[in-house]
């Protein structure tokens, strides 16, 4: 420091314990209340140490909500969605950076109209593009008229009748999330900086373009892979309402949705200790992500907001 | 000094957005962003491509276009009746007072959450930024918040203050105040704030914290040398240098509040009691889904995606703008 300010630097101390407390007291009640029996939970105070009964809790929660299930679904949504996102990305910047071809132009802005307009803005229109993902090609049959040009030549009629609807699928849950024009920017920034040699080494070595990627860039790029897949993993794991309007089988939602169920409501035994013991659960693989991996973490939250 | 490797910020991405948001005049380059050596072909690419606009298409312009295009027609929750309306759907909500009372109650939401987000994250950056001991262990508690799925804040929170209950509310009732969310509104609307605050006071902070390493020293220790003291400083060079992080935080704080907020007011208090958080986000939510309003839904959609059209060009000004005083490695 530049000058000895003992009172300031107390303060600040100060300051910074009671915003970390403030930050752990809400986690803190949540273990508390998940680990005590359903009367224990409804006592007025609340009891300020953690009761006996999380694993007990725990077995209810799994048993009542199939947690496990949920569990794998999350992991799966998430590590899907993060995988999907790094790999299209790192494709699209790779062909916007290193090619120059005829709609360069038009696909660079495809991808930045679509930074513009959040999920939430457009919830109803995508819930029914994706309970009937084929309804544009069939009305693009329709009216272009293949229909009936088939029909006159070979006296069949061409129907696309597949009504396929990703509503309780996996890809339903993954595919919606999995475009994103910020690691595709993010990617092509960084392309951007490697050094224009190492291209031009490998042509002359004869290296075809995907073999550059493979064998070259992506060894590069692997520091931002690990920041960035954090945060997309982060983000898949936390999403809420996309699972909580394509899921109707409870089968197949993911945790965060999945505590709902248990959230007393209105008039009934105000017991949030199955509540609480559920969220514990759910938070606790992102925040393990947080705190072990926390250099990376950093690294691809402050990359991804820029 | 730091004895945490804290990520600088990268380089400001000029010429990357387009004419009409950049200020000032553009020079017309035919080729921006590309590489000097790069590779020959035409299909390649744009198979390469192909997966993020076959995903972009599905999801997001289909979705769009079909949007906008049912926010002028009109369909009755049971037929299949359909009927060209025109701009009748947003008319007609542009002169409801439950529209005016949503936005008014998203406005207050947003500008009292990027309000004490950011100067809460600016008082906690600072400290951070003047304590040497210590220094990576507040930094990775008061981090732990971003790893929580907003709606699982929500459910936490509405616990703590569940007024039969939650110890917060046990708390306040002791001292006198009857607190009750879920009958009185404005207790509501403040549980929420106070979440969604929590929620995304860390984004704010880590920002503020690397911002605040990149400040040179030197520049710093002149002011000392001059006579400044700390917060001094802080307020006369620090602030102004870190400007950019404080503007583009401010955008993104506005945009949370707006749109990125749903989970939380679902998990918390619904909307209720009697719409007092109802905020624009949940309102299109339950108009489609729960009211089966299609054609309001859909124009209230409409006007929100005119909104974060807007919000994003403001952002990428902003950005481009970019009040520099090179704040440079």
């Amino acid at each position: 420091m530049i000058e000895r300010s003992p009172w300031l630097d107390r303060t600040c101390h100060a300051i910074l314990i009671i915003a970390a407390v403030l930050t752990c007291i809400p986690l803190y009640y949540a273990v508390v209340a998940g680990s005590l029996t359903t009367e224990a939970a409804q006592k007025v105070p609340l009891p300020l140490v953690p009761g006996g009964a999380f694993l007990e809790n725990a077995d209810a929660v799994w048993n009542r909500i199939g947690f496990g299930r949920l569990l794998m679904n999350s992991l799966i949504v998430a590590l899907g969605i993060a995988a999907g996102k790094l790999a299209i990305s790192l494709l699209s910047a790779f062909a916007i950076t290193y090619f120059r071809f005829r709609f360069r132009g038009a696909a660079f802005w495809l991808i930045f109209l679509s930074l513009m307009l959040p999920v939430e803005v457009r919830i109803v229109p995508t819930f029914e593009a994706m309970t009937d993902v084929l309804m544009p090609l069939r009305i693009l049959v329709q009216w272009s008229g293949i229909s009936w040009l088939v029909e006159a030549m070979t006296g069949w009629r061409l129907e696309i009748s597949a009504n396929w609807s990703l509503l309780n699928s996996y890809s339903g849950l993954i595919f919606p999330l999995m475009a994103s024009a910020t690691a595709t920017f993010l990617f092509r920034q960084f392309f951007l900086t490697i050094p224009d040699e190492l291209c031009d080494a490998a042509r002359i070595d004869g290296a075809s373009p995907l073999r550059f990627f493979w064998s070259i860039l992506l060894p590069l790029s692997r520091p931002n892979l690990a920041a960035l897949g954090i945060i997309f993993f982060l983000f898949g794991w936390n999403q809420y309402l996309w699972p909580l309007l394509f899921t109707t089988e409870p089968t197949m939602t993911t945790v965060v949705v999945g505590i709902k169920q248990l959230v007393p409501h209105g008039d009934s035994i105000p017991a949030w200790n199955l509540t609480m013991n559920a969220a514990v659960l759910a938070m606790l693989p992102p925040v393990a992500v947080v705190l072990l991996l926390q250099r990376w973490f950093v690294k691809g939250l402050i990359e991804s907001g820029k | 000094m730091s004895e945490t490797a804290i990520p600088t910020l990268p380089p400001p991405r000029r010429a990357l957005w387009p004419a009409f948001l950049r200020k000032g005049k553009a020079k017309r380059r035919s080729v921006q962003g590309i590489k000097a050596s790069g590779f020959e072909g035409q299909l390649l690419p744009l198979l390469l491509l192909t997966p993020q606009l076959l995903i972009l298409l599905l999801f997001f312009f289909i979705p769009a276009v079909r949007g906008l295009a049912q926010a002028f027609l009109l369909q009755d929750p049971f037929g299949q009746e359909v009927h060209f309306v025109g701009l009748e759907n947003i008319m007609a909500l542009l002169r409801s007072a439950e529209y005016h009372e949503s936005l008014r109650l998203s406005v207050l939401f947003t500008i009292a959450t990027t309000v004490l987000t950011f100067s809460v994250a600016l008082v906690l950056a600072f400290a951070t930024d003047r304590v040497t001991r210590g220094r990576t262990t507040y930094r990775a508690v008061l981090l732990i918040p971003y790893a929580i799925a907003p709606a699982v804040a929500g459910f936490v929170w509405a616990f703590l203050f569940n007024p039969l209950v939650g110890p917060a509310a046990t708390f306040l009732h002791s001292l006198g105040i009857a607190w009750d969310p879920n009958r009185n509104g404005d207790d509501a609307m403040l549980l929420v704030i106070l979440t969604a605050s929590w929620k995304h006071l860390c984004y704010n902070y880590i920002f503020l914290v690397a911002a605040l390493a990149a400040v040179p020293r030197s520049v710093i220790e002149a002011a000392a040398v001059d006579g400044a003291g700390p917060l001094r400083r802080f307020a006369w060079i620090t602030f102004p240098m870190i400007a950019p992080t404080v503007f583009f935080l401010i955008i993104m704080n506005t945009v949370y509040g707006l749109f990125e907020t749903f989970a939380i007011i679902d998990a918390t208090t619904q909307g209720g009691p009697a719409a007092a958080t109802s905020i624009l986000v949940y309102k299109v939510y339950v108009d489609g889904f729960i009211n089966l309003d299609l054609g309001s839904s859909a124009a209230q959609s409409v006007l929100l995606m005119i909104f974060a059209v807007c919000l994003t060009v403001i952002q990428f000004r902003l950005i481009e703008r970019r009040i520099s005083y090179e704040v440079s490695q």
